[in-house]
């Protein structure tokens, strides 16, 4: 293998690992028959196709740097969980993706249960994995409205104004619907 | 400026949220010469964005620091917490002043009462000015909200707000700074008044330190921050201050304290212990829209019973019937309803009745489908000052994982029964209120990821009678340093039940004569007596009475 393979070869399976991570903290549907990091554990799209891999990479979110040593990390701890619950994985995938959905979910809620000593770092990457597919946080939000950002449209997030800057005229009721405190003083605060 | 040459003011004011920018500005309209460092960026109506991109004003402006145990969220801009709170500006409540926490004795100075703070909350009344809303103009969310609360036997209020509902569009995207200049930060009045007495602001300036000069006064030592990479420091320097006015934030004055202490001297003990989380809880309910209709008889058309999540303007109405001074301390709390974007205000919610794990996979995306329906309640409630803060980190208050907003802190905060025994009875409460006959499911967000979180971080170096247990006296000088003073939410004794920032201004008011001496003192020409930001004198008149022993010869 040549050095550029051998790059080309991690960046694989970085990537893999890090969708099948994302797509364990929000899951979707597969993105052809036979994708193997995206588990399909849930029907319409999940935080991959959301655009969770552009969004861990963008310099910005300071994820990108690590991402290389902590794919290799989970993917030995998915080795680990793999042996100890007797699971065979395919090896020509990374463990983490080889791993069935349901033991990705166990894992992940091992890392990131309260104590465990890499907690912060696999909260950080689910952080991020959420961010992408609620908000799209490597696009701006009028871009991604117009292209259809899957996260924004599974949540029902309005689009804008054509102007791109959100209004609502709308947005009362419009009558009394409470008592107020009988103690309210004059500035309108709790006595 | 040559390196040999010293920069000297008569003032630093360490931080422009409410702390630094009343007591900027009342200084600078005294006539004394003020420099104002901020760490973060200055931006004006036209740059706060629309927008969730990296790099766009919701990260520039603001701050999330994980802790262990709490994380905090707080501005990182000119104008601080008032470019992106939600503009809530009710006045604590009057037991609050008489409670005890763990201390076995009254947490705030005996001078200090609701009776006697009401002046100096009517100077920040007048300033912003703070506006009472009314049902006609209340939002959904507000609306449902406060008719699921007459549901349950209880009261709702509109809360007063530091908001302009005639410019107001309703957009919910205050926290990334508001564009439309609807609500009333501090951009609009206290700080724009302080610079046309001459004061100076410094965006991008991060203060590390504190020293002492050969005659008395402080040397403040920043470094200079890029603009899109936070973690980068492009320069550093120093100035020279015969006073110097803490007001970083109640995550960073702390941070900056502990730093200065090989430089200064010893701290007080207070200095980074007693934090208090302002007791804050989160839950979210998930409605079922047709029983909120059938229970509550509300609706937005024939279609349409609320799917109102993204609609409003944060916090618009409370339930105060619990902030009622006969319950015992740590049961009284208010209930908010509010809004956060999703991400922050997404991550840590749950789902109900999850087989598997609640705040990810399968179970928590449902839920996501839902949003729209979405009603969270805010918990302000009555914590035991349990943070405290660890050896400070290199620079800043938080070691920087992104280039902006997020980073790691050095605080801890372990919860002790007390604050769990109120958290729970405000769980109960939501409960009681928007799970009655079958309206939503709620559930509270989740503890186990970030550890608690407030978005009013308070009580890291507050004042108080007890030299044991406060680091500030009654006027706000740090205990064994004369001449530094602290004015923002770390000053506050404890929790308030209620939306702080209020209190906080209303305290930097208060402090101001006191600053005024002690600037004199040191040789400053200065007077106490500045109008309100506009020149409104109703309020400041109100309080010269007050000090006239403090701000006369």
């Amino acid at each position: 293998m040549t050095a550029t393979e051998t790059e080309t070869s991690q960046i694989d399976v970085t990537t893999m690992t890090f969708e099948a991570f994302a797509d364990t903290i929000v899951p979707g549907e597969k993105r052809w028959p036979d994708d193997v990091a995206v588990a399909g554990a849930s029907a319409g799209p999940g935080a991959v196709a959301a655009g969770a891999i552009e969004l861990l990479r963008m310099p910005e979110g300071g994820m990108a740097a690590l991402l290389d040593p902590l794919a290799g990390l989970l993917n030995t701890h998915a080795a680990t969980y793999a042996a100890e619950h007797g699971a065979e994985l395919d090896p020509a995938l990374p463990a983490f993706v080889a791993l069935p959905f349901a033991d990705r979910t166990a894992l992940v809620q091992l890392l990131t249960t309260p104590g465990h000593p890499e907690k912060e770092v696999w909260v950080g990457i689910a952080l991020f994995s959420n961010m992408a597919f609620d908000t799209g946080a490597h696009m701006h939000t009028t871009d991604a409205i117009a292209a259809g950002h899957p996260g924004l449209l599974t949540i029902g997030f309005a689009p804008p104004n054509p102007d791109g800057v959100w209004r609502f005229p709308d947005y009362t009721y419009g009558k009394p619907l409470a008592r107020r405190h009988p103690d309210t003083t004059s500035s309108g605060s709790p006595a | 400026m040559s390196s040999s040459t010293v920069e000297q003011t008569d003032v630093v004011v360490i931080g422009s949220g409410f702390g630094g920018a009343i007591t900027a500005y009342h200084l600078a309209a005294g006539g004394a010469r003020v420099v104002l460092l901020e760490r973060g960026p200055w931006l004006q109506a036209d740059e706060f964005d629309h927008d969730f991109r990296l790099g766009s004003s919701s990260t520039r402006v603001f701050e999330f620091v994980v802790g262990d145990g709490m994380s905090v969220l707080s501005g990182n801009c000119v104008g601080g917490g008032s470019v992106v709170y939600f503009a809530a500006m009710p006045r604590a409540p009057r037991f609050v002043f008489d409670r005890q926490g763990s201390i076995g004795r009254r947490m705030w100075p005996a001078a200090i009462t609701r009776d006697s703070l009401e002046p100096w909350y009517d100077r920040v009344a007048e300033a912003l000015p703070i506006s009472t809303t009314d049902w006609d103009t209340m939002t959904y969310g507000g609306g449902l909200f406060g008719a699921a609360c007459a549901h349950s036997g209880r009261t709702a209020n509109p809360v007063p707000a530091a908001i302009d509902t005639a410019l107001c569009t309703n957009c919910n995207w205050m926290m990334s700074g508001c564009k439309f200049d609807a609500k009333r930060s501090l951009l609009l009045n206290y700080l724009p008044a302080a610079l046309a007495h001459g004061a100076e602001i410094r965006p991008l300036h991060e203060v590390q330190q504190l020293s002492i000069t050969d005659g008395g006064g402080y040397r403040v030592h920043y470094n200079v921050i890029d603009g899109e990479d936070y973690r980068v420091s492009t320069g550093s320097g120093t100035i020279d201050a015969k006073i110097v006015i803490l007001a970083a934030g109640a995550g960073a004055t702390p941070v900056i304290l502990q730093r200065s202490e090989p430089t200064l001297g010893a701290m007080p003990h207070a200095a980074g212990r007693y934090f208090s989380g302002n007791g804050e809880r989160l839950n979210t309910a998930i409605l079922n829209e047709d029983r909120v209709r059938e229970v509550l008889g509300i609706s937005v058309d024939e279609a349409v019973t609320y799917q109102a999540n993204q609609i409003g303007r944060g916090p618009c109405v409370a339930s105060w019937d619990r902030l009622d001074g006969s319950l015992p301390e740590y049961s009284r709390f208010s209930l908010e309803q509010l809004y956060f974007p999703p991400g922050l205000g997404t991550i840590l919610a749950q789902a109900p009745d999850a087989t598997g794990p609640s705040w990810f996979g399968v179970e928590k995306k449902e839920i996501l489908r839902r949003w729209k329906s979405w009603l969270t309640i805010f918990t302000m409630s009555e914590d035991d000052n349990e943070g405290v803060f660890g050896p400070p980190p290199p620079t800043g208050n938080a070691h920087r994982i992104s280039q902006q907003m997020l980073g790691r802190g050095t605080i801890s905060y372990r919860p002790t029964e007390n604050t769990l025994r109120g958290w729970a009875e405000s769980d109960e409460a939501v409960r009681d209120i928007l799970e009655r006959d079958g309206m939503s499911r709620v559930m509270p967000w989740t503890n186990d990821v970030v550890g608690a979180y407030t978005v009013h971080p308070l009580s890291s170096c507050r004042i108080g009678d007890d030299p044991a247990t406060s680091a500030l006296d009654e006027n706000h000088e740090l205990r064994g340093h004369p001449g530094i003073f602290v004015t923002d939410g770390s000053a506050v004794p404890g929790a308030l039940t209620v939306n702080p920032a209020m209190t906080i201004a209303a305290l930097a008011e208060r402090a101001v004569p006191a600053i005024v001496r002690a600037a004199r003192q040191r040789g400053v020409d200065v007077s106490y007596g500045a109008p309100s930001p506009d020149g409104e004198t109703s309020a400041r008149n109100g309080v010269l009475p007050l000090v006239s022993h403090l701000v006369t010869e």
